[in-house]
């Protein structure tokens, strides 16, 4: 077999000639892969093989495994292969795999690192850690069993984790005296279900893993078979590092190397593309930009040897030609097509811990080297993950799988998992416990609006204010309809502008009949009228206005979303106070009219709640000041804060 | 397009363990053995954080019995890479006089796992780095790359994190700690290659050389100081030898060898058919011996 010829050959060089074998050695590629399949599919013999026909296995270990093969192996007193995997002192007992383990082993082209992982449903959260890191899965099927459960189940685990590429092997063709007909039933059989994920059909195999058939080369057995040996095909699969090449740079900031006041390296490793000297870059989120000046490495005898160019995969050092703010968290990336920044997103979350979601929860959430507070809410959908269908549900349990969308406390640099497995993984953590609970793959963003570069300006907020020769703030009204808003804002804008202030007074006419008309009067939508004037409101400030707002703008939280939008101070929440029946009394545009009389839904005061403010910066009672003195009232706040 | 070589990743994966500790935790350590496996990690270590040295110190846990070439690199590789040494010797064993030939397993519990317990809780470290890697030894191919250990420095097997893609979680509470192995991914080939590659310094006893030994046990031990108590009639004779790994002198195995540069020693490697820790005594018990020790805090 032509296995065993290329152990000879390697064996032989390394005889003859060890420096020519270093050499060719240290040419060598690596490939991780996984191992999947149900608990009897012959996993832990499949690998045992590997290790044996590669030469990875010792004298003493050998001897070691053929002394246990007779006192606990399924194979009488031939050798039981996966007694040389199976690890921990309790499973050995059980005789089943329970965490993930790892194993080596080379051939002349490749090293190999194998994530052994259990085939229980309830160790998913072991198959997902061990999918995580790998180029390619082995899906093993009995040939006896066919396509289980199981099988369905891993095979949707190593395409939910973006495995590009998937081997379904056929195991134990032996007992089943090497039929092309068994073996064909069963690739249609899979490729079927694959076609329901959307999955490409995998390559086939027909394999024996205790026999050794067209494990290392081509076995006469199943002269029908035409494609590669299973090794074969795992020396020449293309590796995942050479799709992130073809990626735009990006590289996740881990460290700032500052040794001394000469130095300031940017330290991390690169997760996409490729980075040369002088190349425009931008750091994410800040929109800054620079080039860069140095790539900087250690040489073999400790001074210093700088590279021209990084690649996907390596760990650098970067300095950059301007000093600009720059920490762990950011992304340096290449400054034409730099990621995104975030705060919604919808993601597929598999759940890891004991405990179980809990929706509203603020998790610790960990993105390449960012870390934020995010909040899940109630899954969208979870995944049946025997049948792929979507069920109901209100939370995810240990091994579960769903789809949810979550909220972060501020925005993310990221990309979405099938374009970046770097910038589209994360992790969330219990912060009081410190377990890790779950694995997350990000779809896409939700507020397009956020959905946004950051565009550093050098004439910024403070710039604009100079120059206007004025603090801006936001004078934020807020009471019920006919409170007299409008009429106070309005009269505080007149003595503004009398005094020489730019000011701009945003009302429900300028802004529900233009920016706002998609909206109606639904909680949904007054959230999101309200949302829209703070980021307004928020973005004249910046341009140096005092702005005036005037909306009834009835729930807090929205509120304290606009306040929390500016700096402290800047925020000036105004009550216009007045009691329900006074303004239903006065009712200037006969609205409440029409609301008692039902031809007005969703009225604030009437069927829609109003929830006055707790601690407004300034109160007026408009039963005991006329529209006049409420506005001088306000004036007099503003010239002394 | 310019494909990174199997040494070249696991360099970079290494690196970016390593400033993840130092970027998480507060006061990190590098478990130093003067090994090649530590030789290895300590360089990778100066590359990870070059300019600067690497941000935190060196600990060796001693025994007192290490082999004297070892002590002569030891502070010399500390100096070289600009960091710290801080050297832990159990008091309590030192006061008991606690040896290899009278105690056995209780000297590697004594000097080893109960002096590295002492050094951790002495100076607070929260991480400690260590140089084992996953093809060792089966329980090891087990364990997590950031490995969580109690405020006992208890290892719990069945509750490991999950650790998914390069996402590593190093919260902890006050007291509890974290033992990482950046070097998880190294086969004993990878380091010797890239020890090859990058000119790393290590000791000499990895090469042969005609040294007094004694045979007992079918170990061949070295004589390698005063301290070491012969038989009656055994005088220590001189063979051609070298070591595969470096530990208490009195409980390393050598093996005859010719091997006197890395070339040769790494081709004995690849033709010999006997595991590296089968010349360490403390391996030889029983399969699940290992994660016992484990379990207890060994490293």
């Amino acid at each position: 077999m032509s296995a065993s010829d290329t152990g000879y050959r390697a064996e032989a060089l390394i005889g003859q000639d060890i420096a020519a074998y270093l050499k060719a050695h240290e040419e060598k590629t690596m490939l991780r892969f996984i191992t999947c399949g149900s608990v009897d599919d012959g996993k832990s013999t499949l690998i045992g093989r590997l290790l044996y026909d590669s030469k990875m296995i010792f004298d003493d270990q050998l001897s070691a495994l053929e002394a246990a093969s007779k006192k606990s192996g399924t194979q009488g007193d031939a050798i039981d292969f996966a007694l040389l995997v199976d690890g921990l002192a309790a499973e050995r007992e059980q005789g089943i795999t329970i965490d993930v383990a790892y194993r080596f082993f080379a051939t002349e082209k490749r090293k190999f690192i194998v994530a052994d992982t259990p085939g229980h449903e309830q160790y998913t959260r072991n198959m997902v850690t061990g999918a995580s890191t790998v180029d390619l899965a082995v899906l093993l099927v009995d040939a006896r069993q066919g396509v289980l459960t199981q099988t369905r189940r891993h095979a949707y685990l190593v395409h939910l984790l973006g495995i590009k590429h998937i081997v379904l092997a056929v195991n134990k063709m032996d007992l089943v005296d090497f039929s092309e007909t068994c073996f064909q039933d069963i690739v249609d059989d899979f490729n079927s279900f694959a076609a329901d994920l959307n999955m490409a059909p995998p390559l086939a195999i027909p394999i024996s893993g205790l026999a050794g058939d067209n494990i290392t080369g081509r076995s006469d057995n199943t002269a029908w078979y035409k494609g590669p040996s299973l090794l074969a095909h795992l020396e020449n699969v293309e590796l995942a590092d050479n799709a992130a090449q073809k990626q735009s740079f990006a590289m996740p900031v881990q460290w700032v190397n500052r040794p001394n006041l000469d130095f300031r390296g940017f330290s991390g490793r690169v997760a996409g593309g490729t980075v040369k000297l002088g190349d425009k870059i931008r750091i994410v989120p800040s929109g800054k930009t620079s080039t860069v000046k140095e790539i900087v490495t250690m040489a073999a005898n400790g001074s210093r040897a700088d590279l021209s160019e990084a690649l996907a995969g390596q760990s650098v050092t970067l300095t950059l030609n301007d000093e600009i703010d720059c920490s762990r968290g950011d992304v340096i990336a290449a400054g034409d097509n730099p990621p995104l920044a975030a705060d919604r997103f919808e993601a597929s979350l598999v759940w890891m811990d004991e405990a179980e979601m809990l929706p509203g929860r603020a998790y610790e959430l960990r993105l390449g080297t960012q870390a934020v507070s995010a909040r899940v809410q109630a899954p969208k959908y979870a995944v049946n993950v025997n049948n792929m269908e979507h069920l109901a549900a209100k939370t995810l349990g240990l091994n579960e799988i769903g789809v949810v969308e979550l909220a972060t406390d501020r925005p993310v640099v990221f990309a979405p998992f099938a374009d970046s497995q770097k910038l589209g993984s994360f992790v969330l953590i219990d912060k009081i416990s410190n377990a890790t609970v779950a694995a997350g793959m990000l779809h896409f963003s939700l507020r397009r609006a956020h959905n946004i570069h950051w565009q550093a300006v050098d004439i910024d907020r403070a710039a604009h204010a100079a120059l206007k020769g004025q603090r801006p703030k936001i004078l934020w009204f807020t009471g019920l309809s006919g409170s007299g808003k409008s009429t106070i804002a309005n009269a505080v804008e007149k003595k503004l502008h009398a005094n020489g202030k730019h000011t701009f007074l945003l009302d429900g006419d300028n802004v529900r009949h233009g920016l706002n008309k998609d909206l109606g009067f639904t909680d949904a939508d007054r959230i999101e009228n309200i949302r829209r004037i703070g980021e307004v409101a928020k973005l004249m400030s910046d341009a140096g206005l005092i702005v005036l707002t005037a909306f009834i703008s009835p729930f807090r939280a929205e509120r304290d979303m606009a306040r929390a939008m500016v700096a402290d101070g800047d925020f000036v929440e105004i009550h216009v106070d007045t009691p329900l029946d006074v303004a239903e009394q006065r009712d200037v545009k006969g609205l409440y009219k029409k609301a008692r009389a039902g031809e007005l839904k969703n009225f604030t005061g009437i069927d829609s709640p109003y929830e006055p403010p707790e601690a407004p910066e300034i109160t007026v009672n408009t039963t005991e000041l006329s529209a006049e003195e409420a506005a001088g009232l306000i004036i007099d706040y503003l010239d002394k804060n | 397009m310019a494909v990174l070589t199997h040494l070249q990743q696991l360099e970079a994966e290494s690196i970016e363990i390593m400033r993840e500790v130092v970027a998480q935790v507060d006061n990190p350590v590098m478990l130093y053995s003067i090994g090649k496996d530590s030789a290895a990690m300590l360089h990778v270590a100066r590359k990870a954080f070059f300019p600067a040295p690497p941000p935190f110190p060196l600990l060796h846990v001693d025994t007192t019995w290490k082999f004297q070439d070892m002590y002569k690199l030891r502070q010399k590789a500390a100096d070289e890479a600009g960091m710290e040494l801080l050297v832990h010797q159990n008091p309590q064993a030192q006061a008991q006089d606690i040896n290899p030939f009278d105690h056995g397993a209780l000297h590697t519990d004594m000097w080893k796992t109960e002096g590295l317990k002492q050094a951790l809780d002495k100076y607070q470290f929260d991480a400690a780095f260590g140089g084992a890697r996953r093809d060792e030894e089966k329980s090891r191919a087990k364990e997590r790359i950031f490995s969580f250990r109690s405020e006992n420095h208890q290892w719990d097997p069945k509750n490991q994190r999950p650790e998914l893609w390069s996402l590593y979680n190093a919260r902890k509470k006050p007291g509890e700690s974290m033992r990482v192995f950046p070097m998880s991914n190294w086969t004993e080939l990878d380091i010797w290659q890239y020890i090859r590659l990058e000119k790393i310094e290590i000791v000499p006893l990895y090469f042969a050389a005609a040294r007094p030994t004694v045979e007992r046990d079918g170990l061949i031990l070295m004589v390698d100081d005063e301290r070491f108590p012969l038989n009656q009639g055994e005088t220590p004779v001189m063979r051609s030898v070298r070591f595969r790994t470096l530990g208490c002198y009195p409980l390393t195995g050598a093996v005859e060898s010719q091997a006197t540069t890395l070339d040769e020693v790494i081709q004995e490697m690849l033709l010999t058919t006997t595991s590296e820790r089968q010349g360490r005594a403390i391996d030889q018990e029983a399969g699940a011996s290992m994660e016992v020790k484990k379990q207890q805090g060994y490293f």
